[in-house]
C-alpha cells in the first residue's frame, strides 16, 4: 500500500500564541480506516482542517496524492471529501440543492443518478426536498455526509460524525463508511466512543496536547500495550487479601466476592501459576475464574494519563 | 478556471434573490415611489427645471443610483456574511476555488440582483415621471459599473464585519449620508463653492453626475471624469479584497 496523504513536521500556532499542533508527522494508507483519537482540545479538528484547507499551517507540509494542500490546492482539495465537527447549513436550502451546491463547487457537472445514490445510502432520498432547517440533527448530520460525498472523494475526513446520532443510525452509517473503504476510499475519523474506533478502524492514532502519540494497527495497538485481566470468583468472602498475596496487587470487590488480578498478556511470565499456587496454600477457594482482554479504551485511558 | 464553482454559488445566490423575490423588490420600488410622489409630484412642481430638466424627471438618476449602491453593498455583504455566520463558509475553503471564482460568484450576483432592482425602479419612475434616456448604453454601462464596484465594496463589508450590526452599520453611516450628500436632489452648482469644493471628495457624485449625464446629456462634472473616479474606486476595492485573501486576513486562522 502507497500514502495518500503524508504529513511531515505539520506545526500549528493560533493567532492568540496556542500550540495546537507540535511537529506531527504522519502517513495515512490509501484505502485504510484511520481513527483519530484523543481527549477535548487535543487537536484532532486542527489536524483536520489543515488538511482540508481550514486553515493554515505555522510550518511543515501536507501531501494529499502527492499535491500540496497550499500549492497545489486544486489538485488536492479535488481528492478530498471533509464532514466538519460542528453542523453548518444553510437553513432555507433543500437536501438536494445543498448537494447540487458542493459538487458544482468541486467543478463537477450535475449527476442525478449519483446524488440519488448517495441520498438513499444515507437513508435520506425521502428528505430530497425538505429544507434543511426542517430535519432532526442526525438528518443534518447525514446532510453533511452526504455532501462530502457528491464530489466522489478518494479521501474521507469524518470529524465526530456520530456525534448526535442515536445507536440505530450510528450501524447504518459505519455500514456505509465499511462500504465507502471497499470502494477504495480512503477514511479518517475522529471519534470519542473509542468502542467505535475499535469496531472499525484498521489503525488508530492517539493525539494529545497537539502531539501525534501514536499510530499503530489496532490489533498490534491491543495486544502490545494490552493487559489481561483475570476475575477470580471466590467460593466464601474474604475478609481482607492475605498478607502473602499482597505482590499481585489484586483488587477485591466484597460485592460479587471477586478478586481482579492484572498482568500483562504478553510478558514472560504471567504470575498466574504461582497466584494459584499461593491461593490455595491461603486456603481461598475458586469458584470461577475469567481472562478478558483490555478494550482500547482501557489502553487509551492508560497512555493518556501516562503521559501526564 | 473552475466556471462550474462560479456558476454554482453565482445560481444559488440568485436562487435565494429569487426565493424572497417579493421582498427584495417591494421594499426598494415602495420606497422610491414615495420619493417620486414627494419630490418630483408635489415638491417638485415648485421647483424650477435645473439645465433644462424637469425636477421631477432630474431626481430620476439619483434616486436609482441611492437604491442601486444600497442594495449592492447590503446584497453582496449580507451573500458572504451569512455562511460566515452560519459556519457554511467551510464548504468554499475546502472545493479547489479560487478568491477570484468566489469573488465573481458573490459579487456577480449581487451586482446582477442590484442592477435587476435598478431596472425595475427605472420602470417605476416611467409611472410618475416623463423622461427620456439620451444615452441608453452609457445608462447601462455606468449602471453596471456602479453595481460591480459597490458589490465588491459590499464584499469586503462582509468579510471584514464581526456581527449583524457591523454589517448593517457602513450602509448606514457611510452610504447614506454620501449619496444624500452627493447631489441626489440638486446640482452641485446650487451649491455655495466652499461646499462645491467639499462634495468634490465624495465619491458618490461622480457616479451620480455622470448617470445622470447618460439620462440628459448635461452633468456637473465631466463625464471622462466620473468614469476614472469609478475606476479608481474599482481598482481600490479589488486591491483590498485581494490584499485580505492573500493574508487570509478575518477569514482563515
Ligand atoms: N481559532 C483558534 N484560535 C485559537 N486557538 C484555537 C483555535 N481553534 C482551536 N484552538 C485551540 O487549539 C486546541 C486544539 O483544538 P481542536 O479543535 O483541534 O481540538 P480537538 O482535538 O478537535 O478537540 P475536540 O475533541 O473537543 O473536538 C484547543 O486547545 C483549542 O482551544
Ligand atoms: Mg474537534
Amino acid at each position: 500500500m502507497s500514502s495518500i496523504v503524508s504529513i511531515e513536521n505539520l506545526s500549528k500556532r493560533y493567532d492568540s500564541g496556542f500550540e495546537a499542533l507540535k511537529s506531527v508527522n504522519l502517513e495515512i494508507q490509501e484505502g485504510e480506516i484511520l481513527a483519530l483519537l484523543g481527549p477535548n482540545g487535543a487537536g484532532k479538528t486542527t489536524l483536520i482542517s489543515i488538511i482540508c484547507g481550514l486553515v493554515n499551517p505555522s510550518s511543515g507540509a501536507v501531501r494529499v496524492g502527492g499535491f500540496d494542500v497550499v500549492k497545489d490546492f486544486r489538485e488536492a482539495r479535488s481528492l478530498i471529501g471533509l464532514v466538519p465537527q460542528e453542523i453548518a447549513l444553510e437553513p432555507f436550502q433543500t437536501v438536494y440543492d445543498a448537494l447540487r451546491f458542493t459538487r458544482g463547487l468541486f467543478g463537477k457537472r450535475h449527476d442525478a443518478g449519483l446524488l440519488k445514490s448517495i441520498l438513499e445510502k444515507l437513508s435520506l432520498w425521502d428528505k430530497k426536498d425538505a429544507k434543511t432547517m426542517e430535519l432532526s440533527g442526525g438528518m443534518k448530520r447525514r446532510v453533511l455526509i452526504a455532501k462530502a460525498l457528491c464530489h466522489e472523494p478518494r479521501v474521507l475526513f469524518l470529524d465526530e460524525p456520530t456525534a448526535g446520532v442515536d445507536v440505530e443510525l450510528r450501524k447504518e452509517m459505519w455500514e456505509v463508511v465499511r462500504q465507502l473503504k471497499e470502494d477504495g476510499v480512503t477514511i479518517i475519523l475522529t471519534t470519542h466512543y473509542i468502542d467505535e474506533a475499535e469496531a472499525i478502524a484498521d489503525r488508530v492514532g492517539v493525539i494529545r496536547n497537539g502531539e501525534l502519540l501514536l499510530v499503530e494497527k489496532k490489533e498490534a495497538l491491543m495486544q502490545r500495550m494490552g493487559q489481561r485481566q483475570m476475575r477470580i470468583e471466590l467460593i466464601k468472602p474474604l475478609d481482607a487479601i492475605p498478607e502473602a498475596l499482597a505482590r499481585y496487587n489484586l483488587d477485591y470487590s466484597a460485592e460479587d466476592r471477586t478478586l481482579t488480578y492484572s498482568y500483562e498478556a504478553n510478558g514472560e511470565r504471567t504470575g498466574i501459576a504461582s497466584l494459584f499456587a499461593d491461593l490455595s496454600k491461603a486456603g481461598i477457594v475458586l469458584r470461577d475464574v475469567e481472562t478478558r482482554q483490555s478494550s482500547l479504551e482501557d489502553i487509551f485511558v492508560g497512555l493518556v494519563e501516562d503521559k501526564s | 478556471m473552475n466556471f462550474q464553482a462560479v456558476k454554482s454559488i453565482y445560481s444559488f445566490e440568485m436562487a435565494r434573490f429569487f426565493r424572497t423575490l417579493s421582498q427584495s423588490l417591494i421594499s426598494p420600488v415602495l420606497s422610491t415611489s414615495l420619493y417620486f410622489i414627494v419630490f418630483g409630484a408635489a415638491i417638485g412642481s415648485r421647483i424650477e427645471e435645473i439645465d433644462g430638466v424637469s425636477y421631477g424627471a432630474f431626481i430620476v438618476p439619483g434616486l436609482i443610483m441611492l437604491s442601486v449602491l444600497t442594495q449592492s453593498i447590503s446584497n453582496a455583504s449580507f451573500g458572504i456574511y451569512f455562511p460566515k455566520f452560519l459556519g457554511s463558509i467551510y464548504e468554499l475553503h475546502t472545493a479547489p476555488v479560487s478568491y477570484l471564482e468566489i469573488v465573481l460568484g458573490y459579487v456577480g450576483a449581487a451586482a446582477t440582483k442590484s442592477a435587476l432592482i435598478g431596472l425595475v425602479i427605472l420602470a417605476t419612475a416611467e409611472f410618475f415621471i416623463d423622461y427620456e434616456i439620451l444615452h441608453p448604453l452609457a445608462m447601462l454601462a455606468f449602471l453596471a459599473l456602479t453595481c460591480i464596484s459597490f458589490s465588491l465594496f459590499g464584499f469586503i463589508i462582509g468579510i471584514w464585519s464581526k456581527n449583524f450590526e457591523q454589517l448593517q452599520m457602513v450602509p448606514l453611516l457611510v452610504i447614506t449620508p454620501l449619496v444624500f450628500l452627493g447631489g441626489s436632489f440638486y446640482s452641485i452648482s446650487m451649491l455655495p463653492p466652499f461646499w462645491q469644493t467639499v462634495t468634490m471628495f465624495n465619491p458618490v457624485v461622480y457616479l451620480i453626475s455622470g448617470f445622470r449625464w447618460a439620462f440628459f446629456g448635461t452633468s456637473d462634472i465631466n463625464i471622462g471624469l466620473s468614469l476614472a473616479m469609478i475606476a479608481v474606486f474599482m481598482v481600490i476595492c479589488l486591491g483590498i479584497i485581494g490584499w485580505t485573501f492573500k493574508t487570509g486576513y478575518k477569514i482563515k486562522t
